[in-house]
C-alpha cells in the first residue's frame, strides 16, 4: 500500500514546524514516529498535501523532573517511557502503560505526543494521562497554552488542538508510591485493548469505552465517599458509550469495564 | 524563515555499513527503498500493516517495521538488514547461527524479520527469560507457528541453555500469575500491588 504523493519538510526546530503549520494550514500534518499517521496514509484514509517531520527534533525528546511534575517532551518515544528510571520511580503507571503499547518495533518509533494527538479511544496512553491528571502543553505562533488532559478530547479522533497547534510537552504529576494498576484486555498478542483500565491514586481512566478516552467518574466519586472496591467498580461503565464491533459487544465491554476496574483497584490497593 | 517543502528528496542512508544515496519520492517506504532501490531482498513485505514483523530491520540498532517508516525518515541514519548481519557467508552472526542450530525456521518467510527483532531484543535485554523472549517477539508472526524453536534459538543466542531456561521459567511464570498459573488471555495486568 502506497500513500498518496505528498510534499515533505523536515524543519530543524519547533518554531520552524509551527511556521510551516501556519503556512499550510489544514493541508499539512505533523509526522513524529509515524505509527498512527503512516497506516492511515497507506490505507488512503488520509492524504495530507504537506508532511512536516518533527520526528528527530531533540528539543522534543526529554523526560525531566520539574517540581511536583515530570515534564515529557512530546517527541519522547514509548520505548523511552518504558525504560525511564525517572518514570519508573516517580510515575510508574506511565512507564508500565507504555510497555503495553503495540510491540517493541512500534515502541521504538511511536511517540507520546503522537499518540495523544491521534486521539484514538482504543489507545493506551490517553487513558493513562487522563487517570494521571496530566497537563498537555500546546504551542502555536499565537503562543503556548496548557490544557488539562480531562479537557483535551472532544470525540473520536478529535481534540481541542487547533490545526496550527503542536503538542510540545506533557506534564505528569509525580505519583510516587501511590497505588496504581493497568488492566488491558486483549484476545490476541499485539492487539489493541478491547477495554483497558488505568488506575492511580483513586482516579480511573478507561480505554475504548466511548468515542474518546474518559474517566470513570461515578467510580471515583463512590471511592471518595468511602465505597468498597466492589461497590465502586460496579459503577465503572456509568456515563460510558462503548461500541459494538468485531471484538466485543457494547454490553460485553461494559462488563469488562466493571471487572477490570475491580481488578485494577484491588491491585492498586496492594 | 524559509524551509523547503519538497516533492522529491535526496536521501543518504548507511545500509549495512555502506553509504547509499538516491532521489526518492517522500512517500517511498523504507522497505521499498531496501528491496527495489538497493536490491536487498532479504527483508520481506508480509502484511504491510505494521502487524507481522516480516519487514523488521534495525535503524541505528533498534528494530523497526520498515513498511511503516518512510525512507526519508531514515535519512542520515544507519540501517541493518539480514544481508548485513553476518560478516560473510561462512561466518554467521550468532543469532543466525542459533536459528540454524535450533531449527528456528520452517518456510523461512518470517525469518529475516524474526532474526532482526531478536538481535534488537538481546541488545536491550541480554539474558531474557523465556517469557521475555516470547513477549519481545510479540511483533513478529510465524504462520508456520514455529515459535517453540524460535524461542529456543533466541535463548541459545543469549548464551543460555534453552532446556534449562524453559524448565525453570514455566514454573516461575506459574507462581507469578494472579490466576494461579492459568493465563486466561494475552492481556496485561500490572500494578503496584502485583
Amino acid at each position: 500500500m502506497i500513500p498518496v504523493a505528498f510534499s515533505y519538510a523536515r524543519p530543524d526546530s519547533v518554531d520552524g514546524a509551527l511556521a510551516l503549520l501556519a503556512e499550510h494550514g489544514e493541508d499539512a500534518t505533523i509526522l513524529a514516529g509515524g505509527h498512527s499517521l503512516l497506516p492511515v496514509m497507506k490505507l488512503r484514509l488520509g492524504a495530507p498535501e504537506v508532511v512536516i517531520d518533527i520526528g528527530r527534533l531533540p528539543e522534543l525528546r526529554y523526560i525531566r523532573v520539574q517540581g511536583d511534575e515530570v515534564a515529557i517532551g512530546a517527541g519522547t518515544r514509548h520505548r523511552d517511557l518504558e525504560a525511564s528510571d525517572v518514570l519508573g520511580s516517580d510515575v510508574p503507571l506511565l512507564a508500565a502503560v507504555a510497555r503495553t503499547v503495540g510491540d517493541p518495533q512500534v515502541r521504538h518509533r511511536g511517540t507520546i505526543g503522537g499518540s495523544l494527538a491521534h486521539a484514538d479511544p482504543a489507545s493506551d496512553l490517553p487513558a493513562a494521562v487522563l487517570a494521571l491528571d496530566a497537563t498537555i502543553v500546546l504551542r502555536s505562533p499565537r503562543g503556548e497554552r496548557q490544557v488539562p488532559a480531562t479537557g483535551f478530547y472532544t470525540g473520536m479522533f478529535s481534540s481541542v488542538k487547533e490545526p496550527d497547534e503542536l503538542i510540545v510537552e506533557i506534564r505528569v504529576p509525580r505519583t510516587g508510591s501511590a497505588g496504581w494498576a493497568y488492566e488491558k484486555f486483549t484476545r490476541r498478542a499485539n492487539d489493541w485493548a478491547i477495554v483497558g483500565v488505568a488506575v492511580v491514586d483513586g482516579r480511573v481512566g478507561l480505554v475504548n469505552m466511548g468515542a474518546s478516552p474518559l474517566r470513570a467518574s461515578a467510580t471515583e466519586a463512590a471511592l471518595a465517599d468511602g465505597a468498597s472496591i466492589d461497590e465502586a467498580a460496579a459503577l465503572a461503565d456509568q456515563g460510558t458509550d462503548p461500541q459494538t464491533d468485531v471484538s466485543a459487544t457494547a454490553e460485553y465491554r461494559r462488563h469488562l469495564a466493571r471487572l477490570l476496574t475491580r481488578r485494577a483497584l484491588t491491585t492498586a490497593a496492594g | 524563515m524559509t524551509i523547503s517543502v519538497n516533492t522529491s528528496v535526496k536521501v543518504g542512508i548507511t545500509v549495512n555499513g555502506e553509504e547509499t544515496t538516491a532521489d526518492v519520492e517522500p512517500r517511498l517506504l523504507l522497505v521499498h527503498y531496501l528491496r527495489d532501490v538497493l536490491g536487498l531482498k532479504a527483508t520481506n513485505v508480509g502484511c504491510d500493516t505494521t502487524s507481522c514483523g516480516a519487514c523488521t530491520v534495525l535503524v541505528d540498532g533498534e528494530s523497526v517495521k520498515s513498511c511503516t517508516v518512510l525512507a526519508v525518515q531514515a535519512d542520515g541514519q544507519s540501517v541493518t538488514t539480514m544481508e548485513g548481519l553476518s560478516p560473510n557467508s561462512t561466518e554467521l552472526h550468532p543469532m543466525a547461527a542459533a536459528f540454524r542450530a535450533e531449527h528456528g525456521l520452517q518456510c523461512g518467510f518470517c525469518t529475516p524479520g524474526m532474526v532482526m527483532a531478536a538481535v534488537s531484543l538481546l541488545e536491550e535485554n541480554p539474558t531474557p527469560t523465556e517469557r521475555e523472549v516470547r513477549e519481545g517477539l510479540e511483533g513478529n508472526l510465524c504462520r508456520c507457528t514455529g515459535y517453540h524453536n524460535i524461542v529456543r534459538a533466541v535463548l541459545s543466542a543469549s548464551g543460555q541453555n534453552p532446556d534449562a531456561v524453559q524448565t525453570t521459567s514455566v514454573d516461575a511464570d506459574a507462581d507469578q500469575s494472579p490466576a494461579g498459573g492459568v493465563e486466561s488471555a494475552p492481556g496485561f495486568s500490572t500494578g503496584s500491588g502485583a
